[in-house]
């Protein structure tokens, strides 16, 4: 399959401290490669080594057909890169900002203003494109940004982080907004530290800790790595519990492992309906009474714990 | 032709947050207005020089002080486009590298020349004149704007080294003030101490300020001999100029290429 962005052996030091050992990624065109990781992992380091932002201390990348290191000027004609705060001009409105960045993409005044009022349009811009950007929400901020990097129609979009702090809604925005470049034919490389996130766009996860890709395939591939669906009985209070771990254990043959707040106990399920329908009769027989019982696939969560030894870190 | 065209639409940036930030726009009126009338009017009231009204004396040195503002003013909006993001955008774009920071100070020379036109006309209003006709006295704006653009330029590298308002105000203040009172923008040298009165007169704001004097024909007669940039001092502030602007625009330039926000 066509590659469109490919990262091969990708090394960067800050001074002592390694922050890529060693990057491989490749992306096939229109797709979308989800790069999840705790912080600190490299994520924006790989990011900025691939928009030309950063130059790799040893590697090769090569983005939309060029090298970044020998022809950086080419590929920044043909990527856009939404970081991870709003880079806009605060002090400017909303169409300019587009129209400069349309310009300094060599669109030319006419070219660039036309641009900017059909990214406009069909982000939903219009009624705020005439107030300065520093009266926007968040989300709007997101928004424009997103349509800065999208003014000259790029090939390559790069998103570190694209809903880092947003609200829901603005979340679900700028999701539907990412799968339409997709379904125009962009090819992406998102980094996020939401599991759902990656969950939702990505064709692809990478999952990249201490510099180095440890895991990558679809989100499926990567809940197999972690095993099956399992069993989870919540009970009232702690007094139920050793009735309950007897129960299921007689049921499974398995130690249950127990969880989170210490009263939800899980077992990993073989045959699933049997195994539901002997636990819910023993649980029953040794008289608990569960507030909780259900059947659960594993999680991105489980996966990027179990991979990075729970290292995990939720805020930017 | 492609740098024409970026740093145009920089400029443009710049002149429009003229319009939008009511600080800039006071910095090169309000400012430099009160600048001519505290030191115009009081000091210039209080203190005289042999040979010429204290005030027309210290024009020069008003205006000169007025050109060495914009090192903060250069580093603190760099430092800014740093802080959000905006120069990691312009360094994604196809464009040229140098247009961000040429943009930037030729703006900032823009605003230095509206402070000028503001200073001159108040200058004018308490009695400052111009004695050596008009070609000459542009001259002397010519070599205030020139340093102007080079105090810019310093503080083009200063913003991106020091990366936060807080260490571009401070190291600007420890830069400027003595420059500025190391200097005769204030005072006729020749009551000084030797020791200091060569330092004085080997800064460089000291030969722009006498440049400015003699083009602007507002000399003291108690000058004397001194150092080479007091004796010869339009040449010697054009090369001292020229020799910062080849020391500092390579290195802000360099320093803006290796500008990765982390």
């Amino acid at each position: 399959m066509d590659m469109v962005i490919e990262a091969e052996g990708i090394r960067k030091r800050y001074g002592d401290q390694e922050a890529l050992r060693g990057v491989d990624l490749s992306v096939p065109a229109g797709t979308l490669l989800g790069l999840l990781g705790p912080n600190g992992a490299g994520k924006t380091t790989t990011v900025r080594v691939l928009a030309t932002l950063l130059e790799a201390d040893a590697g090769r990348a090569s983005v939309a057909g060029y090298d970044v290191s020998t022809h950086p000027r080419e590929v920044r004609r043909r990527i856009g890169l939404t970081g991870q705060y709003a880079a806009l001009d605060e002090r400017l409105t909303g169409r300019e900002n587009l129209q400069l960045i349309g310009v300094l993409h060599r669109l030319g005044r006419r070219g660039a203003k036309t641009r900017a009022d059909v990214l406009l349009d069909r982000l939903d811009l219009g009624q705020v494109a005439a107030r300065p950007v520093k009266t926007y929400s968040g989300g709007t901020r997101r928004r424009l940004d997103l349509a800065a990097s999208l003014i000259a129609g790029p090939k390559v979009l790069f998103l570190d982080e694209p809903t880092t702090g947003l609200d829901p809604t603005s979340r679900l925005i700028l999701w539907d907004m990412i799968r339409e470049q997709l379904a125009g034919g962009v090819t992406v490389l998102m980094t996020t530290q939401y599991l759902e996130e990656a969950d939702q766009l990505a064709d692809r996860i990478a999952v990249i800790d201490g510099g180095r890709v440890i895991a990558d395939g679809t989100s499926d591939e990567l809940k197999a790595k972690v095993g099956g669906e399992r069993l989870e009985v919540t009970v009232q209070d702690d007094a139920a519990i050793p009735a309950a771990v007897t129960a299921l254990r007689e049921v499974t043959a398995m130690e249950p492992a127990v969880e989170r707040n210490g009263r939800t106990l899980s077992v990993s399920l073989r045959d699933q309906l049997k195994t539901v329908a002997e636990a819910a009769s023993a649980l029953d027989a040794a008289q608990v009474r569960p507030i909780g019982f259900a059947v659960r696939r594993p999680s991105l969560d489980d996966v990027f714990l179990a991979l990075t030894g729970g290292t995990t870190g939720k805020e930017g | 032709m492609e740098l024409v065209s970026d740093v145009s639409a920089l400029f443009g940036r710049h002149m429009r947050h003229l319009a939008r930030i009511p600080e800039k726009l006071l910095s090169v009126t309000l400012m430099p207005i009160a600048y001519v009338i505290v030191f115009g009017v009081l000091f210039g009231s209080a203190i005289s020089v042999p040979g010429s009204d204290y005030r027309s004396f210290l024009m020069a040195g008003i205006f000169t002080q007025m050109m060495l503002t914009n090192v903060g003013n250069t580093a603190l909006g760099v430092a800014g486009d740093l802080g959000n993001g905006v120069v990691d955008r312009f360094r994604s774009l196809p464009m040229s590298r140098s247009a961000v920071l040429i943009g930037r100070t030729l703006s900032d020379v823009a605003l230095a020349v509206i402070a000028c036109v503001a200073m001159a006309v108040v200058g004018y209003l308490i009695g400052w004149r111009v004695h050596q006709g008009i070609p000459k006295a542009v001259a002397g704006f010519g070599i205030l704007l020139l340093l102007g653009y080079a105090m810019s330029w310093l503080g083009a590298l200063i913003g991106l080294l020091a990366r936060s308002a807080e260490a571009v105000n401070s190291i600007a203040f420890m830069l400027v003030m003595p420059l500025t009172f190391l200097s005769n923008a204030f005072i006729p040298l020749n009551g000084l101490p030797g020791w200091l009165r060569v330092l004085c007169e080997w800064n460089p704001v000291s030969a722009v300020v006498a440049a400015c004097r003699e083009l602007f024909g507002n000399t003291s007669t108690g000058t004397g001999k001194g150092a080479l940039p007091v004796q010869y001092p339009i040449p010697l502030s054009l090369a001292l100029i020229a020799l910062l602007l080849a020391i500092v625009v390579p290195a802000a330039v360099g320093a803006y290429r290796k500008a990765a926000a982390r």
